[in-house]
Order: C-alpha cells, then sequence, then structure tokens
C-alpha cells in the first residue's frame, strides 16, 4: 500500500512541475508591464531599471522560471498588486470559507445523490427512476448562477426566510453563518449531487446482479438488508472515489456561486484580481486550484484501493 | 490489398449506422434534445429577421417594465426588449458552444491521435502536458485564459476551446490506442502504407463516432462557460446582446421583483443546455453496442 501511494505521488510531480510551467507562462502572457504599476505614476526609467533587476526581470526566461519555483516552494507566491498582502495570507484568508461552502454543498449533494441513486436502481423502469433520472438531468443542466438568482428571487424576496446575500464567520455567530450560507450550499452542490445520483445508480445497478446478492435474496435476508448491507457497501466504493474528484469541481463551481451570495472566498478572490489585474493573485489561485486538485486526485486513488479489499492485498 | 482493407474498415465504421439511426430515432429523450436544439438553432438565424425589435435600442419611457402585450418578455433597465436580447443572445451562446468546441477538436484531435498512434515518448509528453491541464478545474482555467487574452466574445471562445482540448486529446488518445491494435490497421502498416495514410483512411473514420457523442455533451459545458464568462464581464461585452450578461444586469434586480429580466435568458439557457445533454445521451446510447 505504502508502495502505491509513494508510486503516485512520484507520478504526481511532473505533473505539478508542468503545472508550475503553465503557470508560470501565463503570468509572461498577460497583458501590461507590472513594474510600470510598481514603478509609480512618475514611472522614472532608474527606478524601473532597479526594479527590473529586483524582481530578476533581465533574466533568461528559465532562469526566471527557476527563481521563480524557488520562492515558490518556501510559500512565496508574490505580492498582491491590489492589497500589497502577500498572496499566500490572502489564499490563506479565503480558502476556508470556501472550503466550508463546499464541504457543506457536498453534504447536500451526498444526501441527496445517494438516496435517489439507490432508489432509482432499485426501482430501475418505474416512476421512481425516471423522477430521479429528470431530476439528475435538470441539475446537470441548469447553471448554478441562475438557480442561485432564482432561489434568491423565491426564498428571499418572496418568502423572506433566508438572506439573499453576504456572509457572517462561525466565529461571529454560527446560526448566522449557517442561515447565510445554505442557500449557496445548495446551488453550489445541486449539479454534484445530480452526477453522484447517476453514479450511484450505475454502481447499484452493476451490483444488484451480482451472485452475492442473488446469494443473499437465497437465504431469505430482507431487501432492505440485501440493498443496505450487501448491495451498497459495494457500490459505495466507486462513488467515494468519483464524490472526492468532484470535490475539486465544487473550487470552480464556487467562482460563480461566491460571485452571486456575495461571499468572499476563493472563487471572489480570483475574479476580482482577474478585474483588477491582480495577476500575482491569479497565478497564485491558479497553482493552489491545480495542486489541491492533483492532491484530491490522489486521494481518490488511494481510497480506491483502501475501499477496495481486493486490490489492497494486491 | 488496399480495397480489402477499406472494406474492412468500412464495414467497422459504416456497418451499424442504419442501426445507430434506428435507435436514435427511438429514443424518445433523444429525439426532444434534438428538437429543443433545432428550435434554437432557428431561433438564432431566422429570429433576427422576423422580429420587429432592436435588441440595442433603449427607450428611456419604457425601462424595467413587467412582460406584457407590447413586451412579451417584459424590457431591461435601459428600456431595451428582452425577447429581442434573448433572441439574439442565442446567435452568441450557440455559436460560442459549436466555436469553442470546434477549436477544442482542432486541437485536441491531432495531438490524442498523435499520441496514441506513435507512442513512445511523444505520447509521453503529450499525455504528461494533458493531465497538467486537466489538473486546473475547466471554469478556473478559461478564467485564467480569458483575463490574458482580454475580455470579448471571440476571446471567450478561444479560452473555453483551449480548456476544452484536453478532454479530446485524452479522448482521441484512447480511440486511437484501441483502434490501432485492429486487423485491418495492422495490415495497413503491414504493407507499407504511410503513417499519414493509415491515420486518415483508417484511424479517424473509426474513432469519429465517440468525438461526436463527446463533443455534443462539451457544446453544453461550453455554453454553461460561456454564460459564466459573460456573467462575470469575460464574455460578450455590452451593449451586444448575451444570455450571460443578460443574467449578471438581472441579478440586480431580482431583490426588487423585477424577475423577467433573469428569467428568460437563464431559461434559455437551461433549455438549449438540457437540447445537447439529451441529445449527446441519446447518441452515446445509440453508439454504444452494448445497448440493446
Amino acid at each position: 500500500m505504502l508502495n502505491f501511494i509513494a508510486r503516485r505521488i512520484l507520478i504526481a510531480i511532473p505533473t505539478i512541475v508542468l503545472v508550475s510551467i503553465f503557470v508560470f507562462v501565463l503570468q509572461k502572457l498577460l497583458p501590461g508591464d507590472p513594474i510600470l504599476v510598481l514603478a509609480g505614476e512618475e514611472r522614472d526609467p532608474v527606478v524601473i531599471e532597479a526594479l527590473r533587476e529586483k524582481y530578476r526581470l533581465n533574466d533568461p526566461l528559465p532562469l526566471q522560471y527557476f527563481a521563480w519555483a524557488f520562492q515558490a516552494l518556501q510559500g512565496n507566491l508574490g505580492i498582491s498588486l491590489r492589497t500589497n498582502l502577500p498572496v499566500l495570507d490572502l489564499i490563506g484568508e479565503k480558502l476556508p470559507v470556501t472550503l466550508q461552502l463546499a464541504a457543506m454543498a457536498m453534504t447536500f449533494a451526498l444526501a441527496i445523490g445517494i438516496p435517489a441513486g439507490i432508489m432509482a436502481a432499485v426501482k430501475k423502469g418505474t416512476w421512481w427512476d425516471y423522477a430521479a433520472t429528470g431530476l439528475a438531468l435538470w441539475g446537470l443542466s441548469i447553471p448554478n448562477f441562475f438557480l442561485g438568482i432564482m432561489l434568491i428571487f423565491l426564498v428571499s424576496v418572496q418568502l423572506n426566510w433566508l438572506p439573499a446575500s453576504g456572509y457572517v464567520s462561525p466565529a461571529e455567530s454560527l446560526s448566522q453563518n449557517l442561515r447565510t450560507l445554505v442557500m449557496p450550499a445548495f446551488v453550489l452542490g445541486n449539479a454534484l449531487a445530480a452526477s453522484i445520483m447517476r453514479h450511484t445508480r450505475s454502481a447499484m445497478l452493476g451490483v444488484l446482479k451480482q451472485d452475492y446478492v442473488r446469494t443473499a435474496r437465497a437465504k431469505g435476508l430482507l431487501e432492505r438488508v440485501v440493498i443496505m448491507r450487501h448491495a451498497l457497501r459495494n457500490a459505495l466504493v466507486p462513488v467515494v472515489t468519483v464524490a472526492t474528484l468532484l470535490f475539486g469541481e465544487l473550487l470552480a463551481g464556487a467562482v460563480l456561486t461566491e460571485q452571486i451570495f456575495t461571499i468572499p472566498g476563493f472563487g471572489k478572490l480570483i475574479v476580482d484580481a482577474v478585474f483588477n489585474r491582480d495577476y500575482a493573485v491569479v497565478q497564485g489561485v491558479v497553482l493552489c486550484t491545480a495542486i489541491g486538485y492533483i492532491g484530491l486526485n490522489l486521494l481518490a486513488d488511494v481510497l480506491y484501493v483502501v475501499l477496495n479489499p481486493r486490490l489492497r492485498t494486491r | 490489398m488496399s480495397l480489402a482493407l477499406d472494406t474492412a474498415a468500412a464495414t467497422a465504421s459504416t456497418a451499424p449506422r442504419s442501426r445507430v439511426w434506428g435507435k436514435l430515432l427511438r429514443n424518445r429523450s433523444a429525439l426532444v434534445g434534438g428538437f429543443v436544439v433545432l428550435l434554437f438553432a432557428l431561433i438564432a438565424t431566422l429570429g433576427p429577421w422576423i422580429l420587429p425589435w432592436d435588441p440595442v435600442k433603449t427607450s428611456w419611457t419604457a425601462v424595467r417594465k413587467a412582460p406584457s402585450l407590447v413586451n412579451w418578455f417584459g424590457t431591461d433597465e435601459l428600456g431595451r426588449d428582452v425577447l429581442a436580447r434573448v433572441v439574439y443572445g442565442a446567435q452568441a451562446s450557440l455559436m460560442a458552444g459549436v466555436v469553442s468546441v470546434s477549436i477544442a477538436i482542432v486541437i485536441g484531435g491531432p495531438l490524442g491521435v498523435i499520441a496514441g498512434y506513435f507512442g513512445g515518448w511523444t505520447d509521453s509528453i503529450i499525455s504528461r502536458c494533458t493531465e497538467a491541464m486537466l489538473a486546473c478545474p475547466f471554469l478556473i482555467l478559461a478564467i485564467a485564459l480569458g483575463s490574458v487574452l482580454g475580455p470579448s466574445l471571440v476571446n471567450a471562445m478561444i479560452a473555453i476551446g483551449i480548456a476544452a482540448a484536453p478532454l479530446f486529446i485524452r479522448l482521441t488518445r484512447g480511440q486511437t490506442l484501441t483502434v490501432k491494435t485492429e486487423d485491418y490497421v495492422e495490415g495497413a502498416r503491414a504493407v507499407g502504407l504511410p503513417h499519414r495514410w493509415i491515420i486518415i483512411r483508417y484511424i479517424l473514420p473509426n474513432i469519429f463516432a465517440p468525438i461526436l457523442v463527446q463533443a455534443t455533451l462539451i457544446v453544453a459545458q461550453a455554453i454553461i462557460a460561456e454564460a459564466s464568462l459573460s456573467f462575470l464581464g469575460l464574455g460578450q461585452q455590452p451593449p451586444s446582446p448575451s444570455w450571460g450578461a443578460m443574467l449578471n444586469t438581472g441579478k440586480n434586480f431580482v431583490q426588487q421583483g423585477q424577475w423577467w429580466m433573469s428569467v428568460f435568458p437563464g431559461v434559455a439557457i437551461f433549455l438549449t443546455v438540457l437540447g445537447f445533454n439529451l441529445l449527446g445521451d441519446g447518441l452515446r446510447d445509440a453508439l454504444d453496442p452494448r445497448e440493446s
């Protein structure tokens, strides 16, 4: 098992290196010269040249990359041009907000997707199946920013149940924090619930055809026991790994959800950075997202082996 | 010999065509999806000729009017007709979906075929680069590329196309790996046909079907991505209409109960994406030999 994990980490390293090259090239392609911004309105040529030397911009590109990568490895992702704060500090401040939102969205997605997938598979070809499959298609087709706007209109404006926007930190008030995040989490988890429902249905349909399920039924076990203890436990193996992979998608989905509900998270950070041409932040966010995504891929692979006894013994 | 190879390859690629059509036409949800896509394509192409309203003409006497017999979908914050903007917005959305997927296929298809067919170092380099690009979520990548290229519909299409290209590289590589072990490809190699000819004549026709399915499903994602970029201000620029930008403006007025500026463009995105998803699912089922 440790060999397997070590091998997967070794495979992930070149991918991370390539992502870092990609992010570095992206920075070089960005329009505008950040040195001119740093030089201020006077744009003194001596100051500009000194800044170019300081940031090693006169060096050849490969040397610039190695210098940048060395700094990044030490946790220095640069300074935000707009806030003058280290990029890593900004990410560290915003990421917990998005992680809480993503965790709540994942809870919604699992709570809706798994039971719906089980019902659709167990009652295949019935009204239950068509309803769950239809709902999944709806979830995959509705853009989350449209769903968010409609929920604000219905739940906040018409029914006045939940706040339309804003964010309260859990340290300030946990109940207010949950009230501000319930609707965005539902919106963010909606498409995920649809994907998880489809995977659960497909995995359950495969497992229900297996001999051990037929044997369990032949032994006279209650259908509920056959489904929950024998079929579901095996069907959940691929679902857990898929859910782990999909957790990364939530970071991308959060960009729009945070914009609609004015949540000061990771997604809003990248959008604000793009519009303020705060390239160090864009670069830092893309790099951190990619590394997080690679980490989740690794976790999914490991979980698949951990949860699957046949692979564990190999 | 070449004729025999052609016949074998043609049998593999075209023999089930009538069966595929039969299955597709029997699949009601695929038909509904196809109908919705066709309807929006007609709206996008013919709508501007039929509609009497100008989508960018403002009217200060008709600002934020609710749907009525005069303005069926109401008017927006500048008094522009929402129906006209939804119809003209269909052009931008459908064009963005189709063009960005075409860009993705043009970039990803050849790279995937080269990686799968030649293998070795070529495959390793292309595959590692693909994995690196896939490590970045689709929308974040599109936003990052959009910020490099600058805000416009054309740049949004290019950004989405580049962000979607790795999906096609992975698919075409996998399909090529399967097809290149078929007897007719081995035979073509054995008689000394050039690689380029083998790829064009024997590989491409046999990997076309899964690419078509993937393309249909990714058009749906690309339409959402374009709407997302326009929603964020990185796509179609005002005053030209776009569903995503309309939703961005509409959201500011929802809290005042003025729902029509958001509902109509939102429903248009939803129906178009649903149509492509239904059609894509239907195509996948029809082309899957395991489905009876």
